[in-house]
């Protein structure tokens, strides 16, 4: 039972939800007797290795698969309303500009699509532009741009319209570990500004960390919740806090957490 | 420079061979008119005299190039023997299939991605008509078409349009599913429905695979109405030049008729190349 103050806050509420994909092979658990609740403006990271369900519940959330079993909302909607209603914004592992749109166009075209007047779309492209440092970069072609930089378009693309919530799936995957950290920095930074709840999937312990208020640690076969670890680090966060001794405590912990949704395989 | 050098070996390979056939297959005509007159002829004289038959079996290239010359340059463009009047009279109709068989292409490829009954069953037709040999059918189109009243320019262009619009079906239904999962994802976390997806993202993201087929179809269209001319014994277009060579034995008329055609689909093709390269470059695909 949850009180009234608690659910006015609670953004993303599942009960024993589960996701169950019919293949050749017979059934495949994607996830099981999942329940978690993630209250406004956290940072959540999902990490586990391959097949553990942290992709497919973050694409249950944006009502991109849908669960079998359980109940899934959003904003206390289903996520298919919650989508209709804008209610998030999502980066997927790779940048996927449209190579034939300009950074500016590619950061406009959501806003084409949910109808906002043209003088908005330009001031909402600048503002965001400017929020992932990419001021001045509008009217070049995708291929101009690093990977790097084409990864902080697509977040601004996300960014663009006034969703409160942030999924992202392994955005800085495919980067260098250099590029990376300072994504990372820069990540936190924007979530400080904007107050966006964020749900965040990852392979990495030390990624994981770093950003996340709440870091859910899940196993394969079939993909579920080992642990959900709430972070005591504070919120403002310089790159060396990982030197820290309370940073190395939760990693460690983290990684017990993996080691144990592992250990009936050996 | 250096990227002429191989072109032009190549031209100077065939200009050679060309040459060879031509002495090889023109000399039977010579050593038969020398045996009726009774006399000897050298090998020297034979080689000279196949250079400039009247009705050559295999003219040779010069003859051609002055065949061409003279069609091109020699009268007023108006005239019946102009091959820039009869290429005009092949052009139109090849503009106007290309048109009609584009169209439809890109209709029918539409059809096909965003429905699926006509994902079914639209495709083993369009494969099943470009089977049946363009010969057959021309001149059905053209007696049916006839009997309805419909002459001149738009039975040719239906048979154009015929051969052109299968590489537009092929290469726009390669494009308009060429976005990936994540593109696609992508547009459903927006919430978007099958009109902004088509226009934001298939239909741009077919534009090189278009220009692929339509450099095909606009060759196709060509042939299709040079074909289109064969059957109504026409007085006028390349198709009719080729005819009337045929009856009359003029070699060097079918050849310079050959070559003018050649000519036009490879200045179609370079066209549509230039407005390939400009499109694509504006809408930044092109590095």
């Amino acid at each position: 039972m949850k009180d009234t103050a608690a659910s006015a806050t609670t953004v993303i509420d599942a009960r024993g939800v589960g996701l169950t994909f019919e293949t050749g092979d017979g059934p495949v658990h994607a996830l099981k007797g999942v329940d978690l609740t993630i209250s406004r403006g956290e940072f959540v990271s999902f990490i586990g290795p391959s097949g553990c369900g942290k992709t497919t519940f973050l694409r249950a959330v944006a009502a991109l698969e849908h669960p079998t079993e359980g109940t899934l909302s959003v904003n206390g909607m289903s996520p298919d309303a919650a989508r209709q209603a804008r209610a998030y914004g999502y980066v997927f592992q790779a940048a996927g500009l449209y190579p034939w749109r300009t950074i500016a166009g590619n950061v406009k075209l959501p806003l084409e699509i949910m109808g906002y007047s043209h003088a908005e779309q330009d001031a909402r492209v600048e503002k965001v532009l400017s929020l992932v440092d990419l001021d001045g970069f509008g009217k070049k072609f995708p291929w101009q741009l690093s990977g790097g930089m084409q990864q902080r378009a697509s977040i601004a693309r996300a960014l663009a319209f006034d969703a409160d919530i942030l999924l992202m799936d392994e955005p800085f995957g495919a980067l260098d570990e250099i590029v990376r950290d300072r994504l990372n920095e820069e990540l936190l930074k924007l979530w400080a500004r904007t107050g966006k709840t964020t749900l965040f999937v990852t392979h990495s312990i030390p990624e994981a960390v770093y950003l996340s208020t709440k870091i859910v640690v899940m196993s394969p076969r079939p993909g579920r919740i080992t642990d959900v670890i709430e972070s005591a680090l504070p919120r403002e966060r310089p790159l060396d806090i990982r030197d820290s001794k309370a940073f190395i405590d939760i990693a460690h912990r983290v990684r017990e957490g993996l080691r144990a949704g592992h250990s009936h395989e050996e | 420079m250096r990227a002429l050098l191989p072109v032009l070996t190549v031209l100077a390979a065939i200009v050679a061979l060309w040459y060879a056939g031509a002495v090889w297959m023109n000399s039977q005509w010579s050593y038969d008119q020398a045996a009726r007159a009774g006399v000897e002829v050298s090998l020297t004289e034979v080689v000279a005299e196949t250079m400039h038959q009247d009705r050559p079996v295999l003219p040779a290239p010069h003859q051609v190039l002055a065949g061409l010359w003279e069609g091109l340059f020699g009268q007023k463009i108006t005239s019946k023997r102009s091959l820039v009047y009869h290429g005009w009279v092949t052009l139109e109709a090849t503009l106007l299939g290309f048109v009609i068989g584009t169209g439809l292409g890109i209709l029918l490829a539409v059809g096909i991605v965003h429905n699926r009954a006509m994902d079914l069953s639209v495709m083993p037709w369009a494969i099943a008509s470009q089977t049946i040999p363009i010969l057959a059918i021309a001149p059905m189109v053209i007696v049916v078409l006839a009997s309805l009243g419909v002459t001149g320019l738009l039975p040719k262009s239906i048979i154009s349009a015929y051969l052109s619009f299968f590489p537009v079906v092929v290469g726009m239904v390669k494009g308009l599913r060429s976005p990936d999962a994540m593109q696609l994802d992508l547009m459903r976390t927006y919430g978007a429905g099958a009109w902004p997806v088509f226009w934001k993202l298939r239909l741009p993201a077919s534009m090189p695979f278009l220009f692929a087929s339509l450099k095909v179809s606009a060759a196709a269209s060509l042939v299709g109405a040079i074909v289109g001319e064969l059957p109504a014994g026409a007085v006028a277009g390349l198709g009719a030049r080729l005819l009337s060579g045929s009856y009359y034995g003029q070699t060097v008329q079918i050849w310079a008729a050959l070559l003018a055609a050649a000519m036009l689909a490879a200045a179609l093709v370079i066209a549509i190349g230039a407005i390939e390269r400009v499109t694509l470059r504006r809408m930044g695909m092109a590095r």
